[in-house]
Formats: C-alpha cells, structure tokens, sequence
C-alpha cells in the first residue's frame, strides 16, 4: 500500500531548518548558558532522524552523503589534535588558549580553542548516534 | 502574588498530567496511549516554563524547546511505527 506523507514531508522542510538553527546556537552559546556540544550533537542528530522519518534512507543518503564513522573519527581528530596542539607551545596536555583574533569580514572577535574541542564532541555525537540509527533502522 | 498564581497553575497541570497518565495506563488501545504522552509532553513544557517564573530564572527556556522538538519527534516516529509497521524505511518507492 502506498502512503502518501505530504503534511508531514512538508512540515518537516520547515521543523528541519528550525532544529539545526537552534541545535547550532546550543553549541555555540554552551560557554555562558547551559548547551554545548554535546546537546548539539543530539539535537543536530535529532533533525538527522526527523528526515529520515519523513522520508527513507536512500533519500537521505542522497541529501547528506556523509560517511559518519569517518565524522566520528573526524571528531576525535580535532579533539586530540586540540589537546596536543598545546605541548606545541611548551605547556601541558589539554591547556587552551584564549585571545581576540582580528577577522577579514567578521572584525573582532574572541576565540577560545574551547570551542574546537567542543566541535570535536559534537561530530562524535552526531557521528555515533546516526551510526547507531542506521545500524539498527537499516536492516532488511 | 506572582508566587500564588504560579503555585495554582502549577497544580493545576500537575492534576492534568495526573489525569493523561490514567489514560495512559487505562487506554483501550496504543494510539490512545500515543496521544496521552504527547499533551504530557506539551504539559510538561508548560510546567518548566512555570517553574523557571517561579525560580525567577531563564536558565531552562531552552529545555522548553527541546521538549517540544523531542515530543513531536517522538509522537511522529510511534504514529509512523503505528501506520506502517517500520520507524525507517530503506526505500520508499518499492
């Protein structure tokens, strides 16, 4: 029998950019308000499996083709390699640095090596938990 | 006041989830059940965003939205279990 999905198709075209708008903020506002990248990487895998709902996995695979065992060992590249870039400095494992940078278009701003840490664990959250949904929701 | 408005509303959705989980347990049948937690859902978020008045901070407003978005991901992925027998289907023009 073959269903036809349309509110739900449509109103997930919309949710969608909502939940990645939000799940985004969560991340970046995780240093001064509750959130991070954790909560993110949940959020973001969140939209991930709204699609995947809303539409099948061949269909998703065609509009994000992520390997996401290579996200997740991505993830835990930008981790280690924030935590190492330290000793490049002459100071201890996992010390983070802060600083204004001048950026070409955005100005002034204040950068934390934090936050790339921070990225690292939100690609292997999202990483790990679309790996754990299609490992399960793939089978035949 | 504020405080005694607040402490009635707050029971008042704490008798109305009260009320859902009967039906949650009773429900007859699956959907009814499916429906029940989606308002306790919705209840919820009305009782966080009363309790963060209450505790005069808006740390928690960003759990209200994640409680709406994990309700109706939730409510969509049991009433498509429901419908068709799969949560996600590998191909759907087959």
């Amino acid at each position: 029998m073959k269903t036809n999905d349309l509110i739900l198709q449509t109103a997930t075209k919309i949710v969608l950019f909502i939940i990645v708008l939000f799940s985004i903020y969560i991340f970046f506002a995780g240093h001064y308000t509750p959130g991070g990248g954790f909560v993110g990487g949940l959020l973001t895998a969140g939209a991930i499996i709204l699609l995947l709902l809303a539409f099948d996995m061949k269909t998703v695979a065609k509009i994000l083709p992520i390997n996401y065992m290579t996200m997740t060992a991505v993830g835990l590249l930008f981790a280690i390699g924030t935590a190492a870039g330290a000793l490049l400095f002459n100071v201890p494992f996992l010390t983070h640095a802060f600083g204004d940078v001048h950026l070409p278009i955005l100005g002034e701003m204040a950068l934390h090596t934090a936050t790339i840490f921070d990225l690292g664990v939100f690609l292997v959250v999202v990483g790990v938990t679309m790996t754990i949904i299609q490992t399960i929701g793939g089978d035949e | 006041m504020i405080h005694t408005v607040v402490m009635i509303s707050i029971i008042c959705i704490a008798v109305a989830i009260l009320a859902l989980t009967y039906r949650v347990i009773k429900g007859p049948s699956t959907p009814d059940r499916v429906i029940a937690l989606d308002a306790i859902g919705i209840n919820l978020v009305a009782l966080i965003a009363l309790i963060s008045i209450g505790l005069d901070t808006n740390a928690f407003l960003e759990v209200i939205l994640l409680l709406g978005i994990l309700a109706f991901i939730g409510t969509v992925a049991f009433s498509k279990y429901l419908e068709k027998g799969v949560i996600i289907e590998h191909d759907r023009d087959r």
